[in-house]
């Protein structure tokens, strides 16, 4: 599949995996899909893998230095953790962040919805056998990892939060950059939109395919994309107004479908409507101090909560008026939205599996390994990792072959 | 319906059962119950108003173990946050909400393994976060909790 | 045929692991392969299983978890396998060095060959490395 005027990416030979590494034969599995003949009849999952004790150390720093730590507790939502863990602070005692620094704050979080977005798209594509869409989404990210470099130094962690405002200012040039950068992408994403969206290949691979009913999704209280592709029109940045995002105009997306194309289609409309949050903040952006210079933190309690590329991050935090939290509690959206997976992949068949568990867009770091069981025979391990990239791609070429009459 | 108007019904179904009622802003309301009353005020919050189940957090103070279930109600902006005291430190123990809502499960979970909490009713309280080989009884967010030796902390022999 | 001429015929096969990352390293990681920087065109590919591994690309901070595994990992790959510890979490453990749920750092756990810091590190950085490896196995330095 390649667009006119593109360069023909030369197939890839890596595999990537599922996740980091794969299962040994004995080992206690993460995800445990059991199967009977193709179909999956439970599901489960043990995790842990990454559990690094954040909320016990960011009790033991100091507020500021909080901030750092969960900043790393998933690497793509890495500007929401800190800007809801900032948010909760500010509740605390009501502390007033300068206007230029919640544009600020806003600049960056639709970078990173961008960014995160583009590169769910790009690992959608590589399990389903669409290596292009792969190379141009993780390309046209780079576009978006140039920005961030360029405003806060790194490619991801861009350390910008602080209590009470952010802690670098952007220049004209930077503000220039960001919209020239703007207006080179998304032409790109209006492309790639139109190629994955129209594509009938996708539509018959993805539509119908690990449905989450919206009485599911209420119940488990799952969160962003995963939410707004069964029908429900939550969103913080509309519903709980924070940074710029209350002066603002912007649509909150929703499908009704609730499979994995509806997810697909969120995302990608997502994109577009980040890039012209963006130039609203450039062009909107009030002059003025980014920064309220907090100096200390009262007693109290305080929660901040924003809207992250998956849904989301909720933050609580108690101080007992020292510089250290009592408590930091911290939920990343992909907990609420790991349990869906009871509902949408149990009756589903294997080589549906793998596409259905990433379009709830996991922390990557969550999707660590993945044993197949067949039903009755607990431990015998009946399929990899591989093997289920491997089955996900086969289907979506016996499609291709129904759909279009050529093969791959 | 704003918080403000939830409230007013919450005040009716609960009378004086509410021990303390927190509108720290239009958008953050914290009440306090007893933790008997938590599956009806669930029932109310979730199921009744439409609240969604956010998530629930625990705290170890020095007179009790104190969980805030956290309601989110989207339309009107509002975050509800539930109180309850585990004031038996010895024997914290409180209705699981997970049979009546599966949103709930894994974070009941996890404050039993982290804290020591006993949901009575969950029907899965199996480990969540903590590795197979941590010891039993040993609760990390404790303020009691004592880290592992260094010994104990190198990688098993296998 | 040794490791060196067998390497000279093919791709060197780097297997990546995770110990309890925040995944930044794991994503710039895959970063390599994209057009950019293309890893591939120094005859560098990953691969889907350890016993196919010539390098182990380790990332995260050996939480307790999975500080085991990744040991019975380096145990399963073929012999000689050089192993990298990535990013500071890799190196030293990095922010979560006092966790109540980290372990040793990856040095004192299996041995480590190369150390790539930074967080996460640049591709710039991960291309550098590696490809100072390969030539130290390609027995080119």
């Amino acid at each position: 599949m390649n667009p006119p005027n593109q360069p023909d990416f030369k197939a890839l030979k890596s595999m990537i995996p599922i996740g980091p590494y794969h299962p040994l034969q004995e080992e206690p599995e993460f995800y445990k899909l059991v199967i009977d003949g193709e179909k999956v009849v439970d599901i489960d999952v043990r995790i842990g893998w990454n559990h690094r004790g954040i909320e016990k150390l960011s009790e033991s720093k100091h507020f500021d230095q909080s901030i750092f730590i969960v900043e790393r507790i998933c690497g793509i939502c890495s500007s929401s953790h800190p800007i809801a863990c900032v948010q909760a602070v500010e509740d605390i005692g009501g502390i007033e962040v300068p206007e230029r620094a919640l544009y600020l704050r806003t600049v960056t979080q639709e970078l990173e919805r961008i960014h995160s977005h583009l590169l769910w798209l790009g690992l959608a594509g590589h399990f389903l056998g669409y290596n292009t869409v792969f190379m141009w989404a993780w390309k046209y990210r780079e576009l978006i990892c140039d920005i961030m470099e360029a405003v806060t130094g790194n490619r991801q962690n861009y350390a910008m939060m602080k209590v009470g405002g952010v802690r670098r200012d952007l220049t004209p040039d930077q503000s220039a950059l960001i919209l020239k950068k703007l207006d080179e992408l998304l032409p790109k994403v209006e492309m790639l939109k139109g190629a994955v969206l129209d594509d009938p290949v996708l539509q018959a691979r993805l539509k119908g395919v690990g449905i989450l009913k919206k009485e599911d999704a209420l119940e488990y209280s799952a969160l962003g994309p995963t939410s707004r592709a069964s029908g429900i029109p939550a969103d913080v940045r509309r519903d709980h107004p924070y940074a710029a995002y209350g002066r603002l105009k912007f649509n909150v997306i929703t499908q009704e479908e609730g499979d994995v194309f509806a997810r697909l289609v969120v995302r990608v409309l997502e994109i577009v409507e980040s890039i012209e949050i963006l130039r609203q903040c450039i062009k909107d952006m009030p002059k003025g101090p980014i920064d309220a210079n907090v100096k200390d933190v009262p007693e109290g309690e305080g929660i901040g909560h924003v809207e992250a590329p998956r849904g989301e991050c909720f933050h609580y935090i108690r101080s007992d008026g020292t510089n250290s939290p009592v408590r930091h509690k911290v939920r990343a959206p992909t907990y609420m939205n790991f349990p869906t997976f009871k509902s949408t992949v149990v009756g589903q068949t294997v080589s549906d599996a793998t596409i259905i568990l990433a379009a709830i867009d996991p922390c990557y770091c969550c999707t660590e390994r993945l044993t197949v069981v067949r039903a009755g025979k607990r431990k015998e391990v009946a399929l990899t990792a591989e093997d289920l990239i491997r089955l996900c791609r086969e289907k979506t070429k016996k499609i291709k072959e129904k759909v279009t009459g050529n093969g791959i | 319906m704003t918080g403000s108007e939830i409230l007013s019904k919450m005040r009716e179904r609960f009378g004086g059962r509410l021990k303390e009622v927190s509108e720290k802003s239009p958008k953050r309301i914290y009440v306090t119950i007893d933790r008997a009353d938590i599956r009806e005020m669930t029932q109310f919050l979730h199921f009744d108003m439409g609240c969604r189940f956010n998530i629930a957090s625990a705290v170890d103070t020095d007179k009790a173990f104190e969980i805030l279930y956290h309601f989110t109600k989207d339309d009107a902006g509002v975050v509800f946050s539930v109180r309850v005291f585990l004031t038996d430190k010895n024997k914290p123990e409180i209705d699981a909400l997970t049979p009546m809502m599966r949103g709930a499960e894994w974070i009941e979970r996890e404050i039993h393994e982290l804290f020591g909490v006993t949901f009575t009713g969950h029907p899965n309280p199996e480990r969540l976060l903590l590795p197979d080989d941590w010891p039993d009884g040993v609760y990390p967010l404790r303020r009691d909790f004592v880290p592992p030796k260094r010994d104990d902390r190198e990688v098993k022999k296998s | 045929m040794g490791l060196k001429e067998n390497i000279l015929s093919r791709s060197i096969y780097v297997f990546h692991a995770s110990s309890g990352s925040c995944n930044n390293c794991d994503i710039e990681i895959i970063d390599c392969l994209t057009p950019r920087y293309d890893i591939e065109r120094f005859g560098i590919q990953l691969v889907g299983s350890v016993r196919h591994a010539d390098i182990l690309l380790c990332t995260g901070s050996c939480n307790r978890q999975s500080a085991p595994r990744i040991k019975k990992l380096y145990e399963q790959a073929p012999k000689p396998c050089f192993v990298v510890a990535f990013g500071a979490c890799g190196c030293s453990r990095g922010l979560f060095k006092d966790s109540y749920n980290t372990t040793d750092p990856l040095d004192k756990i299996i041995p480590v060959d190369l150390y790539i810091p930074g967080c996460p590190p640049r591709p710039e950085a991960i291309i550098d490395g590696i490809v100072k490896l390969t030539k130290k196995l390609r027995g080119e330095v």
